[in-house]
């Protein structure tokens, strides 16, 4: 996986709740076998219009979000369908950050294993940031390492996040060469498994 | 010993390792595999050079973008066809068991499971899928995951889990006529909201839940992720183990002892605490349907669109101005008589063998409305043998329906089976995204039977009326 330490960069605000991973990335984008490529579908629906043009009225469309690192969304951001599809649709757009109240569970899981930062901030965090920017392009840096996000203007806030998810994210790590090296551990549950669990072998 | 919820049962039975400060390595007993969200785990493992661990406690399917017309026709759609194919040579290079198109198994992956015998009490199930809590219905601990964690079990059979909190929700009293588990989910996910127990393992309790059939329960399970929850659970029962009885892989002889003594001991402990607790009145229930664009914008049939005005904050107002403008409603109107051009009769939520029966009995004798398109898509195609062998598929032919292949279909639309844009549409499906069933489609999310009477009245009725009337 990537690591992520700090990211400096230009924030793209999506005032809206409740964005399901459908939204993020259509279904018909779901067919591709690969995990890149994703990006010029995100929130495609949204992004154009009916007949393909570009919907200049979609707030990501905008001329000071463009090369956006950030993302600021509404709450519950990420729910529905488990598709992975989603983080990588976003990353592959450019964001390495998504700030919002609350995410849902999948999508917040599925980020940590792509090295994509969800940061959950409160609403008045969110409005401060919101309000600083007015509008106009803002830039962020995010750092993980202090757990701080900073505008360079005087807005310094906090954040939190499960210590464990830190230090696999700050170095890179990778999720299944932590748990192979418990493959003993594994082992000797699997032999104390009863033989009665359900098995499909021999149906080949 | 302290007392404990079935849910704590099954998770401390299935810790591998739990080191301080980190999450749990839980033990993985089936992993449900399906085309969609399957191929970049395959391909992450050959990249790193490793294999399948348990290929035997792994199972395949392709369900997603099958076409559901006839199976003898050549597949029109390549970037489909070229998913499943990746499926296939998947499953062929790691060992892996795959229902494919032409097996007499294949089906969505929620019915298929059970339906095999798969899924069975205190098992953890998971699957690159998250409706994937239908499972919880046999008092399994089944939750959807994402492709970076199909790659994991895949490679480890473990996955790597923080403890999430639990939540009771007790459904008190019996349903009356023409109110099923559909209408109890929807009435649960319009009061929690979709993203109300995020975080949270719901256990259903309650003289509701206890007298459902396992297909029932399988339905109420099967939404839990739409009010955020990481996975539903229903204690196992008699009910439970009638169910089970005789399926291919179900335990047999001795080993059936063992495991009963096992499934007896799961049930929730009298006095174990759950974290919240929600509890609904099962008798006070109507026919639930949709108006909006997330499963937690419900209202009963009875009820009017709301009123963007009425909302507390302006965000919220701006949402379900949103909504509505999607939907095409006007606040204030009756969702009875709302016209509709399209019914869905299907998915992992109502596309079993109960569900086409409930509607069927709704659609003997009647046709379908002139100004309507409808169709049938049983869940598997052993659910499809079942009701053709009770003549189903000749009823809802009779009527004017169409009578499909197995497969998710319409419910997500990824096969050629979508709405047009400002189609309405009644479905027995789980999701009323914006553009799931089709870009610009409006879906309502309905009861089979619900679906089923729209369908020949031509706009959403009160099933309850109908069935007063015929
Ligand atoms: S039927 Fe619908 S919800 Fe169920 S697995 Fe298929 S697409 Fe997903």
């Amino acid at each position: 996986m990537t690591p992520f330490t700090s990211l400096t960069a230009p924030v793209a605000f999506l005032d809206r709740a409740n964005v399901d991973t459908d939204q993020i990335i259509p279904k018909q984008f779901l067919k591709r076998v690969e995990r890149t490529g994703f990006g010029e579908f995100l929130f495609f629906d949204w992004r154009f219009n009916a007949d393909g043009t570009l919907n200049v009225d979609f707030e990501l469309n905008t001329p000071d979000m463009a090369g956006a690192g950030i993302l600021v969304a509404g709450k519950n951001f990420g729910s529905g369908s488990s598709r992975e599809h989603a983080p990588w649709a976003l990353m592959d757009y450019g964001f390495r950050v998504i700030i919002a109240p609350s995410f849902a569970d999948i999508f917040y899981n599925n980020c940590f294993k792509n090295g994509l930062l969800p940061i959950v901030l409160d609403d008045p965090s969110i409005e401060l940031l919101r309000s600083a920017a007015s509008g106009e392009r803002y830039v962020l840096t995010v750092d993980l390492q202090t757990q701080s996000i900073t505008d360079g203007k005087g807005i310094e806030i906090a954040f939190l996040v499960d210590a464990f998810r830190r230090h696999c994210l700050l170095n890179g790590l990778d999720d299944i060469g932590l748990t192979l090296e418990h493959a003993d551990d594994i082992s000797a549950y699997e032999s104390m498994r009863p033989s009665r669990m359900p098995s499909l072998a021999g149906q080949r | 010993m302290s007392a404990k919820t079935m849910f704590q049962k099954i998770w401390d039975a299935h810790i591998v390792r739990q080191d301080a400060g980190q999450p749990a390595i839980l033990y993985i007993d089936l992993h449900l595999v399906h085309e969609v969200t399957s191929a970049q785990a395959f391909d992450g493992l050959r990249l790193a050079g490793r294999k399948v661990r348990r290929p035997e406690l792994t199972v395949a399917t392709m369900d997603h973008n099958v076409p559901t017309t006839d199976r003898s026709l050549p597949i029109l759609d390549q970037i489909s066809k070229k998913q499943m194919d990746v499926l296939a040579a998947n499953c062929a290079e790691f060992g892996i068991e795959l229902y494919d198109l032409h097996s007499k198994r294949q089906g969505v992956v929620h019915i298929i499971g059970p339906e095999l015998g798969l899924t069975q009490p205190g098992m953890t199930i998971v699957c690159g899928d998250s409706h994937t809590s239908t499972h919880g219905a046999f008092g399994a601990l089944a939750f959807g995951i994402g492709t970076s964690e199909v790659e994991h079990v895949l490679a480890t059979q473990c996955l790597q889990q923080t403890l999430p909190r639990t939540m009771e929700v007790r459904v008190d009293g019996a349903l009356s006529p023409g109110v099923t588990a559909k209408d109890i989910i929807l009435g649960i996910i319009g009061r929690l909201g979709t993203a109300g127990a995020t975080g949270y393992v719901i256990e259903y309790t309650g003289e509701a839940i206890r007298a459902m059939s396992m297909e029932a329960r399988m339905t109420v399970c099967n939404m839990s992720i739409e009010a955020g929850a990481r996975a539903g659970m229903v204690a196992p029962d008699d009910t439970t183990f009638a169910y089970l009885d005789g399926k291919p892989h179900a335990p047999k002889g001795a080993d059936l002892e063992a495991a009963m003594d096992y499934w007896r001991s799961l049930p929730t402990d009298a006095g174990a605490a759950f974290d919240e607790l929600l509890t609904i009145d099962a008798s006070t229930l109507a026919p639930f349907v949709s108006w909006g664009t997330n499963p937690g914008q419900v209202s009963p049939i009875t009820a009017f669109v709301p009123d963007p005005d009425d909302e507390p904050t302006e965000s919220d107002r701006a949402s379900l101005v949103r909504a509505l403008d999607y939907m095409g409603l006007k606040p204030g109107a009756p969702l009875n008589g709302l016209p509709i051009e399209r019914v869905f009769i299907g998915s992992c939520t109502n596309g079993r063998l109960e569900d086409l029966r409930r509607a069927a009995r709704i659609v003997d004798g009647q046709k379908v409305a002139s100004t309507v398109k409808a169709m049938v898509v049983p869940g598997s195609w052993e659910v499809k043998r079942l009701a053709e062998q009770e003549g189903l598929d000749k009823t809802f032919l009779a009527a004017g329906f169409e009578w499909r292949e197995a497969g998710c279909s319409m419910c997500l639309g990824m096969n050629p089976d979508i709405l047009q844009p400002q189609e309405r549409c009644a479905s027995t499906s789980n999701r009323n995204f914006e553009g799931r069933q089709g870009k610009g489609g409006r879906t309502h999310l309905v009861s089979p039977e619900m679906a089923a009477a729209a369908a020949i009245a031509g706009h959403l009725v009160d099933v309850r009326e109908w069935m007063a009337k015929s």
